[in-house]
Parts: structure tokens; C-alpha cells; sequence
């Protein structure tokens, strides 16, 4: 929508007609000039918090790479390593995707390619109020419930009091919406003559979900993947409480195991002065953090774009 | 709004096109149909198992005492959320006082009157994507920065805690009033601008009127988003034990959250007790907040 165009009242006039003596350009305002700068201030105001995100990770980093050797940070083993979270937060976020992907394509799947549009209004805000659930209490409910009675009582396996496996499950469930919600956009913007044109063919409507309306809403779907991916991995409060609080560079999720925001929080939660060891490690597991999330968003962005194009 | 015009006008058609129909009773077809459902109400499933299970573990402590009383570490079955509830409605206050001014006027820009075709502009949206998908604790980082920047040693306070709350809530802020702000049609802009009102006029006096509901319900989800966040306070030093009520934006704080993430790291029963009592409250807080936002999008959204 551009309005732009309709405030320049000046547009030129062909000569001859009437009132083409009149100067119709549009009269300058000061009182407008300044509320559209204080408009404009505060959409800048999102590119000063990203400048000031990286400004306030950056300084105490610099430090933190002051007092601790790059190679003790990005060590297996030590007080300073960083790749037993980075391994531990992709062993959570695998098995979190595990559970959303599936749950929340079927999901998708259902709303834009069977449901009426009166049931579509009533299930999907259901299915988001998943995504409402305050995260500490999706932590209590795995340490509480997903370990004890579910793994250890009714599945019986051997996992201990926090570890990977309940922190994905759970960690999947609450992502579920997100990649539910981007992927039925995706699944409803491709055009109807495409669902007509394979059910003329005689194919059923599995056949022309699966095989025309997926394929042509892949990229969408790529995208709502990528951001499930960044939440899971951004995510704190269940890792924090469900995954554990030791690094742990096992590939075995029955076991406790640190993620990075795990790390934040825990440490967080100590007492650490400004300006020693521990506390400028925070910011410098923050910006690692931040720059993973980073570069996620922006290839799920750039993924929702191009296919943005496409129809 | 357009996708479900889109869905009604489909539906329309299907019943005259649906030739496959007879063939969606094959086995397979009736499986997958099955599987649909399943990923369809597993979620559903999962929540309720969650509130009876948390409501069941907790159901000895609904008394009084849960909300008027202080945390307690002399009496673990009489400790009590006073401080964590009001903290948060502090919280709320002040971080809707903060974001939502904020956010509508950098939505009204972006919609209305920045020039989409310029570098820069894009450079806002792509990076206001962006804000939106980072991690809270990240924002937690922030506002201590932010915090020492304007001189406040002590972070656990009222302004520390709404300083990171309304930086994580302003993307959804601002994505939210932009879709209500374009779903206002172009007729009203156009209207007013052919009497002679100015930019401004025409949209302080039109189109932000029109999009109020939409603005409503995308700040009441945004606010219900910040009301169960524990990450960022953790950051700020916002503990759990805090045993008075907030009196200014400068008093310390303690929130909801930040107190069941603390008691759950007590071993004594009465304490995982009082957390699961503590996570109805909270629980309820936040569905209340939903059922208001799904309230108003219903009885004022207008659709053109």
C-alpha cells in the first residue's frame, strides 16, 4: 500500500487545462515534519537495539577474550569450553524438531487442506495457545511429569533426574505452533487451480496434499523449519530445568547435559561481579548465541522471501 | 483476514471439483487422515495432561494464603506468591507504559509513511524480523547494558525488568499494529485526504482509530508473551525471595515466574507443591489474558 503518492499533490499538470495556473504542490507543514521524524525515531529505535544487542555482547567479550585464551573457549573440556553446550544445545534442539516437524506439518496439513473454514477458526487458536504456555512452566512439567511418570514410570527408560530427552520432547511441543502456524500460511498461498487441476486427475485429496500442494509450498515450509529451529535453540527455562547443569559432551540424551541457555540462566542465577571471569563469559556464550539465532533468522527469512515471489 | 476469504471462496467451490472424494476412503488415505488428527490434538492432549497433572500436585495448597501471604522459608506450607503476583502486575504496567507507545508509532511510520522502495527502510523490516526470533535471554543481556548505561547499580527493579520485557515485546508490538494499520482499506485514507486533511490527520484521526481492535489484541498477546517470561529477569538479578510489595519503578522485584523457577530447585514436597499451585495462577493469568485478546478481536474487529 502506498499513500506516499497520493500526498504529493504536485503532480504535474498537463498546461491548457483548467486550473493549471494553481500551484497544487503540497504546502509544507512543520508540525507534520515533526511528528514523521519522531515516527520514524522510534522504527529506528529497532536498529539501535540490534546495534546496542552487539555493542553490550561485544564489550565484555573483548575482556573475557582478555583473561581466557580463544583456545580454552572453543575446548571439549575445561572450565571455559564452550562445545559442550554448543553440542548439547543441538542435541536438545534435533529432538525437539523431531517432535514439531511432524506434529506441526500434520497439523498445518489438516487446517488449510481439510478443515471448513468455521472449524479452521476454532482449532487454530487452540493449537496456539500452545505456543502461550509460559516456558518455566513447560520446565516444571517436564522435571515434574515428562521424567518421572512418562520416561521412567510408563516408557520405562533409564534417564536420570534432568536429561536431553524430556528437555526435546517437551522443548518440541512448544514449538509445534510456530512451525504449524508459518507452514499453513505457506500451504494455503498456493492457488486453487493447483489443488483443481490434480483432483480432475482423479488423484484423492492425500495424493494432492502430499504430492502437488507440499511440493509447491516446500520453501514455505523450509522457512517455518528454520524458525522452529532458532526458537528451539534460543528457548531457556525448560533446558534450564529439564536438561541438566553439568557439560556434558555425550551424544546420549538419556543423560544430563548444560545447554548454552542453560548456561546463561544458571550462571545468571549466581552470584558473579561485574567484570570477572565468569561474568564475561555470560556475554561471550550471549553473543555466540546470538549470532547462531542470527544467521538462522535471516536464511529463514531470506527462504520466506523467495517463495513470496513465486506466486 | 485474507487467507479466510480465500478459505470461504474455496470452500464454495470444492463440493462442484472434489472428483477424488470417493477415493479418499482408502485405507491409506483414511491413515493419513488419522495421522493429521493425531498431530492435530496432540498438543491439546499434552495441555490438558499438563494442567490436571500441575492442578492435581497442587490442589492442597488453593487457599488463601497462596496470595496474600510472603515467600516463606520458616513455613513451607504456608509460603505464599504476594510479591511475585504484584511484582508482575507491576511488570505489565510498566512494560506496556514503555513498548506500546513506542511500538504503534514505529508501525504507523513503517506502514504509512516510510517509502518502501528505499534501502533503509527495508534494512528496518528485515531487521525487525529478525529482533522478533531472538533469544529472550539475549534481551536480558541487553537491559543490563542498558541498565548500567543509565546509571542504576542495583538491576533487580521494577524499570530493569520492564526495560527487557518491552525490548522483547516491541517486534511483536510492531508486527501486529502493522498488519491491523494495512488491513485498514485504502478508501478511508483516501477519503480523508480528498477533504483536505493532512498525513497526520488522516492518520491519527482515521486510520488508527480503525485499527484499534487489532492493536488491542496484538498488545494484550504480546503482554501475555512477557507475563510468563522468567530468562531475562533471571538476568537482571530479579530473585525469587523478595518479601514486600513493589512501591515505584525503582523498588526491587520479584516475579511469578522467576518464584516457581526458584522453588523448583527446593527439594522439600511443600515447596514443588506450592510451585504447581503457583503455575495455576499463573497459568490463569495468561488465559485470561488470551480469552480477552480473543474477546475483542471477535466483538470489535471490524472486516471490510
Amino acid at each position: 500500500m502506498n499513500t506516499q503518492s497520493t500526498t504529493r499533490a504536485g503532480s504535474p499538470n498537463p498546461a491548457g487545462l483548467p486550473g493549471a495556473g494553481i500551484d497544487l504542490r503540497a504546502k509544507v507543514r512543520p508540525t507534520e515534519m515533526v511528528i514523521k521524524a519522531g515516527l520514524a525515531g522510534s522504527a529506528l529505535l529497532s536498529v539501535a537495539i540490534t546495534i546496542g544487542i552487539v555493542i553490550a555482547l561485544v564489550e565484555p567479550v573483548i575482556s573475557f577474550f582478555g583473561q581466557v585464551e580463544f583456545g580454552e573457549f572453543f575446548a571439549t573440556t575445561g572450565d571455559f569450553a564452550v562445545i559442550p553446550l554448543v553440542s548439547a544445545t543441538l542435541m536438545v534442539t534435533v529432538i525437539a524438531l523431531l517432535v514439531a516437524v511432524p506434529l506441526g506439518l500434520g497439523a498445518a496439513m489438516y487446517l488449510s487442506e481439510y478443515a471448513s473454514a468455521r472449524t479452521r477458526r476454532a482449532l487454530k487458536p487452540t493449537v496456539e495457545l500452545l505456543a502461550g504456555v509460559p516456558s518455566v512452566v513447560y520446565g516444571f512439567f517436564a522435571l515434574a511429569f515428562v521424567t518421572p511418570t512418562l520416561l521412567q514410570d510408563i516408557l520405562s527408560i533409564g534417564v536420570g533426574f534432568t536429561n536431553a530427552l524430556a528437555a526435546g520432547l517437551v522443548l518440541g511441543v512448544m514449538i509445534v505452533p510456530t512451525v504449524a502456524s508459518l507452514s499453513e500460511d505457506a500451504l494455503s498461498a498456493v492457488p486453487q487451480a493447483m489443488r483443481d487441476g490434480s483432483l480432475a486427475m482423479g488423484a484423492n485429496r492425500m495424493q494432492t496434499t502430499l504430492r502437488v500442494v507440499l511440493p509447491a509450498a516446500i520453501s514455505g515450509v523450509a522457512a517455518a523449519v528454520v524458525l522452529g529451529m532458532s526458537r528451539a535453540i534460543g528457548e531457556t527455562m525448560i533446558v534450564a530445568l529439564a536438561a541438566g547443569a553439568q557439560k556434558n559432551l555425550s551424544l546420549d540424551p538419556r543423560e544430563g547435559m548444560q545447554t548454552m541457555t542453560g548456561f546463561i540462566a544458571q550462571t545468571a542465577a549466581g552470584e558473579n561481579p561485574v567484570g570477572s571471569v565468569s561474568y564475561n563469559m555470560l556475554f561471550a556464550v550471549g553473543l555466540l548465541l546470538f549470532l547462531i539465532t542470527f544467521v538462522i533468522n535471516l536464511i529463514s527469512i531470506s527462504i520466506v522471501r523467495r517463495y513470496r515471489q513465486a506466486y | 483476514m485474507n487467507s479466510s476469504t480465500l478459505v470461504a471462496e474455496r470452500d464454495d467451490t470444492t463440493p462442484a471439483i472434489a472428483t477424488g472424494k470417493s477415493r479418499d476412503r482408502e485405507p491409506m488415505s483414511l491413515v493419513f487422515l488419522g495421522a493429521l488428527w493425531f498431530s492435530l490434538f496432540f498438543g491439546v492432549v499434552v495441555l490438558i495432561v499438563l494442567i490436571l497433572d500441575t492442578a492435581v500436585s497442587g490442589a492442597g495448597r488453593f487457599d488463601s494464603d497462596l496470595i496474600t501471604r510472603y515467600d516463606s522459608t520458616l513455613f513451607p506450607e504456608r509460603t505464599g506468591f504476594r510479591a511475585g503476583i504484584l511484582g508482575t502486575v507491576w511488570l505489565m504496567v510498566t512494560t506496556a507504559l514503555l513498548a506500546v507507545p513506542l511500538g504503534i508509532a514505529a508501525a504507523l511510520y513503517l506502514e504509512e509513511f516510510a517509502d518502501k522502495t528505499k534501502w533503509y527502510n527495508r534494512f528496518i523490516e528485515v531487521n525487525l524480523q529478525n529482533l522478533a526470533a531472538v533469544p529472550s535471554v539475549v534481551y536480558g543481556l541487553l537491559a543490563v547494558a542498558v541498565l548500567a548505561l543509565i546509571g542504576f547499580q542495583r538491576t533487580g527493579i521494577v524499570l530493569g525488568g520492564a526495560i527487557a520485557l518491552s525490548l522483547l515485546i516491541l517486534p511483536v508490538i510492531i508486527i501486529t499494529t502493522r498488519e491491523a494499520v494495512r488491513a485498514v482499506p485504502n478508501e478511508i485514507r483516501f477519503g480523508s485526504l480528498a477533504l483536505g486533511a493532512t498525513m497526520w490527520q488522516t492518520t491519527w484521526k482515521q486510520t488508527l482509530p480503525s485499527a484499534i481492535p487489532g492493536i488491542a489484541t496484538g498488545t494484550i498477546l504480546g503482554l501475555s508473551r512477557a507475563i510468563g517470561e522468567a530468562a531475562p529477569l533471571l538476568l537482571l538479578g530479579i530473585a525469587g525471595a523478595v518479601r514486600f510489595d513493589p512501591d515505584g519503578v525503582t523498588s526491587p522485584v520479584t516475579a511469578l515466574p522467576i518464584q516457581i523457577y526458584s522453588l523448583t530447585s527446593q527439594s522439600q514436597e511443600a515447596y514443588q507443591q506450592a510451585a504447581s499451585a503457583a503455575i495455576i495462577v499463573l497459568l490463569v493469568m495468561v488465559l485470561a489474558l488470551n480469552a480477552l485478546a480473543i474477546f475483542i478481536r471477535n466483538k470489535f474487529q471490524r472486516r471490510w
